[in-house]
């Protein structure tokens, strides 16, 4: 693949004596929605914590091989710039509930102690959340708490967090799971209108929801990245027995 | 292109600042570590303070201390049996006082009212019990409890001191009420409804059901209230202080005066001026840091234990 | 059979009242405390009592300005030195909840809360009054520091321990260092807890003679050096009611009474406090 962003070569995740991933091995395309699924324990989420190094964060946790982000090793990058340069949504929103909308969004900026102007920061507010799509909900009330928002505007509220940075890449690990199917719908759309800035990585349990937003689909089993394709030929013309079984719904 | 052109930008702006960032990160997370070093270092600073300064009495009296009778700080000598006595029988008559009291408490609250305007009003005032002042208990008891025992005393034809060991003990006893209600309170609302609907399915009244499931399963965890009240009752100083009557002699019976290790110390460290007399007390303060250490641990182990199991 | 099931039942009613019985008596001393107090006490309030000194025996009046002051100092110094310290300990063990120092430090802790107050008394007494060769209310300070630690402590770990991991993972994820990470978007958040948890403690202390016996000792005038031996409420209480005589009881009353009322009014405002600023996730 010529236009990569990210390169994944030998990985393995432990926690403690566990193996969580075996020998990853795997190139992501740049501005494109890449699906990561599988059953329930097969690793996803683990490979997702890898990408932004969250994983190391558990204790008894280690990894070996390298990620490369373009041409660098992320285990040789400084955690604080990988991280913002890969950004990352949570599967249960979680704004920071001592701060208001304002104050959540433009947090990567005050918590790094990065100064802006009143001016830069009403711009870079305005921008993330237009960006995510929730600009004309919550523009009125921006200096209201964030936990008050419903669950979908609230996750809203932590992509346009994550925006705020201008990431590479935008890490989502199962970002519709705990809302409801209209809030859902909604960040899906939204995640189509964001590749053409970003690189999207997903990890779903939802077959649909891969089938409909991705470009590119990672299935998982048992900690081995079993096959990795266009989206559109992994679900009509899966390669391996265990994808197949897998869309068509016979584990799982 | 584009992407790695703004990459590097970034990466030099950080750089100065990044080393500063890292720094503060180390120092942060060694520095936080170090907190919980030093309150440890704090307690077995404490421990080693007083064993060392206990060491002249040590040395000159020997095991003589636990059973010496004599208290005579002229010729330096030092028995702390009268003490070791007076604290004793003050704790546990405390506790023989209050356990009632605490354990129907903590069976109202936990088992017939768990909930509700009634369980918050005693929840709280048995809570309030624990925020009034130990000085204030005991002068309470000066000008209300004492003339109500020295009249029981006159009844009694016993001498009428008033002070004493059983006025020191029902103060005692008032004050741990609020320690053991609370965890014995937890540990009975606790018992899984499962077990207590499976005997009510059969036919079992609630005191059948009390007596039967819930006191037998909580067993350990009302023991262990009664522990920690117990490591309360022991270092327990100014209402014992002012209400036992500070006489060094063996006490007779509950109404004599007595006096326990903490109410010594209170009256005495101050004047004592010999180093072995003022040793003789810290070791005294070392005895009760051991006692009340070890009954607090194991109480706390016993919780521990109930609630995993 | 009829006569058996009518016995069980009486002995359930029976049984019912005894607890109901013991309870109620459980709660008849503190009601008997408070009336005797605010009988006694309140008629020794006024504002005199509140700006003058103790008067010798014998003089109507006189005013415990003096153990306020000394309580208000003695109390401000050992929070200032306790609330820092323990909120750090507290935000230690709920981060590192599997260390094996942390298992160590929880114990200490606990080893902590249970030392008589009165051992308190002694060990600063020997480091700090006996080295420097006087009584002062900084050693006192020091005495109720050691004794506020452990609730301090107990309740930021608390409240740090409900904190969800993932508002934690969040600012990490943002690029955020850990240290400000934890400074800036957790200990915010645990404030509440870290705030009620300091309050009970401070009301805890307030009332506390036994570790000021040997350190704080006691004046019977007005002193705001830190380094001189100072009075406070529970002292003066302790100093004149074993006196034998009525207006000195009186004042102890008094005393007595206002120092029962800021106890209660700073457990008030804790509930208060805990209700109010209870954090949504």
């Amino acid at each position: 693949m010529e236009n990569s962003i990210l390169k994944v070569e030998h990985l393995n995740a432990f926690f403690g004596e566990a193996r969580i991933l075996s020998d990853i091995n795997l190139e992501i395309p740049v501005n494109q929605i890449i699906a990561l699924m599988g059953p329930s324990g097969c690793g996803k989420t683990t490979f997702l914590r890898c990408i932004n190094r969250l994983h190391e964060l558990t204790p008894g946790a280690r990894t070996e091989g390298n990620i490369y982000l373009f041409k660098d090793d992320i285990y040789r990058m400084n955690l604080i710039v990988l991280r913002r340069k890969i950004g990352m949504v949570f599967q249960r929103p979680n704004p920071f509930p001592t701060m208001s909308i304002f104050e959540n969004v433009i947090s990567g900026y005050t918590l790094n102690g990065i100064s802006l102007s009143k001016l830069q920061k009403e711009e870079i507010v305005e921008d993330s959340l237009r960006k995510a799509s929730l600009w004309t909900e919550v523009k009125d009330n921006l200096h209201k708490k964030g936990t008050f928002l419903s669950g979908g505007q609230q996750q809203r509220l932590c992509i346009a967090r994550s925006l705020s940075m201008k990431p590479d890449i935008i890490l989502f690990d199962e970002p519709t799971s705990s809302l409801d199917p209209i809030s859902s719908n909604k960040i899906e759309e939204l995640l189509l209108n964001l590749k053409k800035d970003y690189t999207i990585i997903i990890v779903t349990h939802n077959l649909q929801q891969a089938a409909r937003t991705s470009d590119y689909t990672a299935f998982f089993y048992l900690g081995e990245l079993i096959e990795f394709n266009k989206t559109q030929l992994l679900f009509s013309n899966p390669a391996k027995r265990q994808t197949e079984d897998y869309i068509s719904g016979r584990f799982g | 292109m584009r992407l790695d052109k703004k990459n590097s930008t970034l990466n030099n702006k950080t750089d100065k600042k990044l080393q500063r960032v890292l720094l503060f990160e180390k120092i942060f997370q060694k520095g936080l570590g170090l907190t919980g070093i030093i309150l440890i270092i704090i307690l077995i600073s404490i421990f080693l303070t007083l064993t060392i300064t206990s060491l002249p009495s040590i040395k000159h009296l020997g095991i003589k201390f636990i059973y010496g009778k004599a208290w005579n700080p002229v010729t330096d000598e030092y028995g702390a049996l009268p003490f070791l006595i007076g604290t004793l029988l003050t704790s546990l008559l405390a506790l023989i006082i209050s356990t009632p009291f605490a354990f129907s408490t903590a069976i109202f609250l936990g088992e017939y009212y768990p909930k509700g305007l009634i369980s918050n009003i005693f929840k709280n005032i048995i809570e309030l019990l624990a925020t009034i002042p130990s000085v204030v208990y005991g002068f309470w008891g000066m000008v209300v409890l004492v003339p109500i025992i020295r009249n029981l005393e006159l009844k009694l034809h016993v001498l009428p001191y008033g002070v004493g060991i059983l006025t020191s003990s029902i103060i005692l006893a008032i004050m741990i009420i609020p320690y053991s209600v609370s965890l014995s309170r937890q540990v009975i609302s606790m018992v899984p409804p499962s077990l207590k609907e499976g005997a009510y399915s059969l036919g079992a009244t609630r005191f059948e059901v009390i007596r039967k499931i819930i006191i037998p399963h909580t067993r350990s965890g009302l023991f262990a209230s009664v522990l920690l009240a117990l490591g309360r009752a022991l270092g327990e100083t100014m209402a014992v202080t002012m209400l036992i009557g500070n006489s060094h002699y063996i006490p007779k019976n509950i109404f004599s005066p007595g006096n326990t290790m903490a109410s010594v110390i209170a009256n005495e460290f101050t004047e004592a001026t010999g180093t072995i007399y003022l040793s003789v007390l810290i070791e005294m303060g070392l005895l009760l840091f051991v006692v009340t250490t070890l009954i607090n641990i194991s109480g706390r182990q016993i919780i521990k234990h109930y609630i995993l199991h | 059979m009829d006569k058996l099931i009518k016995i069980r039942f009486y002995k359930d009613r029976l049984f019912k009242g005894g607890i109901i019985l013991l309870t109620v008596l459980s709660t008849v001393p503190l009601l008997l405390i408070l009336f005797y107090i605010i009988k006694q006490g309140i008629s020794s309030i006024n504002w005199d009592f509140f700006i003058n000194l103790p008067k010798p025996v014998g003089e109507k009046g006189g005013g415990i300005v003096n153990a306020l002051i000394g309580s208000g100092i003695i109390v401000s110094c050992a929070s200032l030195m306790a609330i820092p310290f323990g909120a750090l300990v507290g935000l230690y063990l709920s981060e590192y909840k599997r260390d094996k120092l942390a298992y160590w430090v929880g114990l200490s802790v606990d080893v902590l809360q249970g030392i008589p107050s009165i051992v308190l008394g002694i060990i600063i007494y020997l480091w700090v009054v006996k080295p420097t060769g006087h009584f002062s209310s900084l050693s006192g300070s020091i005495a109720l520091a050691i004794m506020m630690l452990p609730p301090i402590v107990k309740s930021t770990e608390e409240t740090l321990k409900l904190i969800p991991g993932t508002i934690k993972e969040a600012s990490l994820a943002l690029g955020v260092p850990y240290y400000k990470t934890i400074l800036r978007v957790i200990l915010p958040m645990g404030l509440s807890g870290i705030l009620s948890g300091s309050l009970l403690s401070i009301s805890r202390v307030a009332g506390e003679t036994a570790p000021l016996l040997f350190t704080a000792f006691g004046n019977p005038f007005i002193n705001t050096n830190i380094l001189k031996p100072m009075s406070s409420l529970p002292l003066l209480i302790f100093n004149y009611a074993g006196s034998a005589y009525e207006d000195w009881h009186k004042l102890a009353w008094g005393a007595s009474f206002v120092l029962i009322m800021m106890i209660l009014f700073l457990n008030i405002v804790t509930k208060i406090l805990e209700r109010r600023w209870k954090i949504q996730f």
